[in-house]
């Protein structure tokens, strides 16, 4: 299917949402508002809005937490990633987790934890209910070039291939894992062959492309709808950010940032819809400044909003 | 009532709650047309077909975090480790993803991780343990250990249908050695509510799982020498049944705690602190603990019976408790 006018103006918009609130929660957590970690998306931007667009209604999403991206498209709303993130009773944690460790099965997310890996399995899981229930949607989840070394990775593909089940993973190539290049990480060319190798129906993607992103992750829910079977795809991106907002990354050589600097994926993707007349640069700079009037009032919002009642430390441990 | 071995009743109430609820399925090693390595699971493939006795590739983190998945969505599995020593190869799944998900995010994860656990049959280090305490420790888990037949169903029944994730933990000493009368059809025993095994005078003791046939057999070579045991059976440890065992111990002042698994960070430990803080003025002398030792299981018979609490030593603290 290909993409519409206005579903790129859409993923431009998303893709900036993305960038714009991440550069809010910076300087949140410059202030001390945000507590704990920060993890940014910088560059990546495209491979989560890309991939989560590609779902539709019915399907799930388990979100890693550099995928702030991919939860705007499936319907969090700016508000609950401030709360949460600033720790605040209202938040979709009721400030018992952090970052972007949030669920509602409701609207199809399931909650990651930090044990990279292990959603993989667990989304596996969804995807054994979706096809016990004989509907054709899919469980989307996402690991990184670090985390696939992890053996929850591994059985996760495992037990996907075997059962047969509508499971699609985004492997998001980005370079790093944490201060590790992949060159230490593992010795194959790409993490292609990490499918091939279980049987598993793949693709690679240029991760900073959000058209081929979108089309990817498209043909792969496809795939694994129709089929009942697992879809994989690598997508080629680069951390643009130290590992979180304390990390100064002074490791990657700046060569290799320069050269992925060229590839931001918005820069890039307004210069194309500008070019190709899709967007005029009025359409551009209004929606930059739509987002953040928007995220103004939710700034707001969430800074008057409140902490948690110490008393509640204890709810909910027992379902 | 029917007479069923201790491994027929776990297959009974798997089976009850399988016909009575579309969405319990159970998943494992080997547990399809093979059965499961000990037989628990034999025949349901026959009434309920693959797709509700499902055999999984050998990859523990991978069916339990599949396992998960499904309960997130409504399924209620029903996950046999073959042996339950290759539970810690599912660590990470059942504390960090299953118990925490309710606590996190609201989502509840009903799921019940059952298999042969304990020692006795020359198992070795890696087919003997008892690991009850790594699970009693994290918040969001119960830890289930059935003694009897009829307790091995009524358990393994509410374990089902708690919506929480829950470890129970069968004897693989006791699947056919324990035989007693079961009741058919429905038949639940609540979680946190303790059995008094016995009825005693002089000593309480506390105890769960094979170890509360151990004590029965030493307090009836106590009785010859006028030393009457009152032995609880706790049934579930998390959550434990603290009235029962309050009461008993006002009423004898003496405790024994005793459990199969090693004793430094045994449950034991946890039981016996409680008394100290719940029922200090009560006791009559110090709340003793009989565990195994401080050391993996061993393989050779002697060797085993050395690690594993023997009736003789429940015997002997008795006598040491008695004379205070
Ligand atoms: C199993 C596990 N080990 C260690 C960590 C600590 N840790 C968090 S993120 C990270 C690096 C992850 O790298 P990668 O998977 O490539 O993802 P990226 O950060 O590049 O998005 C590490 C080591 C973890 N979260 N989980
Ligand atoms: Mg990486």
């Amino acid at each position: 299917m290909a993409i519409s006018k206005q579903e790129k103006k859409e993923l431009y918009r998303l893709m900036a949402l993305n960038r714009a609130i991440e550069e809010r929660l910076t300087i949140l957590y410059r202030q001390g508002k945000v507590v704990g970690g920060l993890y940014r998306s910088l560059g990546q931007e495209a491979t989560s809005v890309g991939a989560a667009y590609a779902l539709r209604d019915g399907d799930y999403i388990g979100a890693m937490i550099r995928n702030l991206g991919s939860l705007i498209v499936r319907g969090v709303k700016p508000r609950e990633v401030m709360l949460q993130y600033m720790a605040r009773k209202e938040g979709p944690t009721g400030g018992r987790d952090c970052n972007l460790h949030m669920g509602d099965m409701s609207r199809g997310i399931v909650a990651c934890i930090s044990m990279l890996g292990d959603l993989i399995p667990v989304m596996a899981g969804v995807g054994l209910a979706l096809k016990k229930r004989n509907q054709r949607n899919v469980a989307m989840t996402f690991i990184g070039d670090g985390g696939a070394s992890t053996g929850a990775f591994h059985e996760g593909l495992i037990m996907a291939a075997a059962m047969e089940v509508p499971l699609v993973l985004i492997v998001e190539n980005n370079g790093y894992a944490y201060s590790t290049p992949t060159s230490k990480q593992f010795k194959t060319k790409d993490l292609l062959v990490r499918a091939q190798a279980y049987g598993i129906e793949a693709a690679q993607v240029d991760g900073n492309d959000i058209e081929a992103v979108v089309e990817t992750a498209r043909a792969g829910c496809e795939y694994a709808r129709k089929t009942w079977k697992p879809y994989y795809i690598e997508a080629m991106t680069f951390r643009m950010k130290g590992h979180a907002e304390h990390d100064d990354a002074s490791y990657v050589p700046k060569s290799l940032m320069d050269k992925w600097r060229v590839k931001d994926p918005i820069i890039n993707y307004e210069k194309k819809l500008l070019k190709a007349k899709v967007l005029t640069q009025a359409e551009v700079d209004a929606i930059h400044k739509e987002i953040q009037s928007a995220l103004d009032l939710e700034v707001d919002a969430a800074l008057n909003s409140s902490f948690p009642d110490p008393a509640a430390v204890g709810d909910r441990v027992y379902a | 009532m029917p007479v069923m071995t201790y491994l027929e009743a776990i297959k009974d109430g798997i089976r009850h709650e399988m016909r009575r609820d579309p969405n319990v399925f159970v998943i494992g090693e080997d547990v399809g047309g093979y059965g499961g390595a000990f037989k628990v699971t034999q025949g349901l493939i026959d009434e309920f077909g693959e797709d509700r006795v499902m055999d999984t590739p050998l990859a523990e983190t991978g069916f339990v975090g599949a396992a998960i998945g499904a309960a997130y969505m409504g399924f209620r599995p029903v996950v046999e480790m073959q042996f339950i020593d290759f539970i810690a190869c599912a660590f990470n799944q059942i504390t960090n993803m299953a118990a925490k998900s309710h606590y996190r995010w609201g989502q509840q994860c009903p799921l019940v991780i059952r298999g042969p656990s304990g020692g006795g049959v020359s198992g070795g280090p890696y087919h003997s343990q008892s690991p009850e305490s790594y699970f009693v420790h994290t918040a969001g888990l119960k830890v289930v250990m059935p003694a009897t037949a009829a307790d091995a169903k009524g358990l393994i029944i509410a374990s089902i249908r708690d919506n929480n994730p829950v470890i129970y933990l069968e004897h693989k000493f006791l699947y056919r050695r324990v035989k007693d009368d079961v009741p058919g059809g429905e038949f639940v025993v609540p979680l946190g509510k303790a059995r008094l095994a016995r009825e005693g005078r002089h000593i309480s003791v506390i105890t769960w799982g094979a170890m509360v046939h151990t004590a029965l057999d030493a307090a009836g070579q106590l009785e010859k020498d006028g030393v009457s045991l009152e032995i609880i059976d706790l049934r579930s440890l998390v959550p434990w049944d603290k009235e029962m065992v309050l009461a008993s111990v006002k009423k004898t002042g003496k405790v024994i705690v005793l459990h199969e698994a090693p004793h430094t960070g045994g449950f034991g430990g946890e039981v016996s602190s409680y008394i100290t803080e719940h029922a200090f003025s009560w006791l009559d002398g110090p709340v003793r603990r009989i565990s195994a030792l401080d050391t993996p299981a061993p393989y050779s018979p002697p060797l085993e019976q050395a690690y594993l609490p023997q009736a003789h030593d429940i015997v002997r603290v008795s006598r040491e408790l008695a004379a205070f």
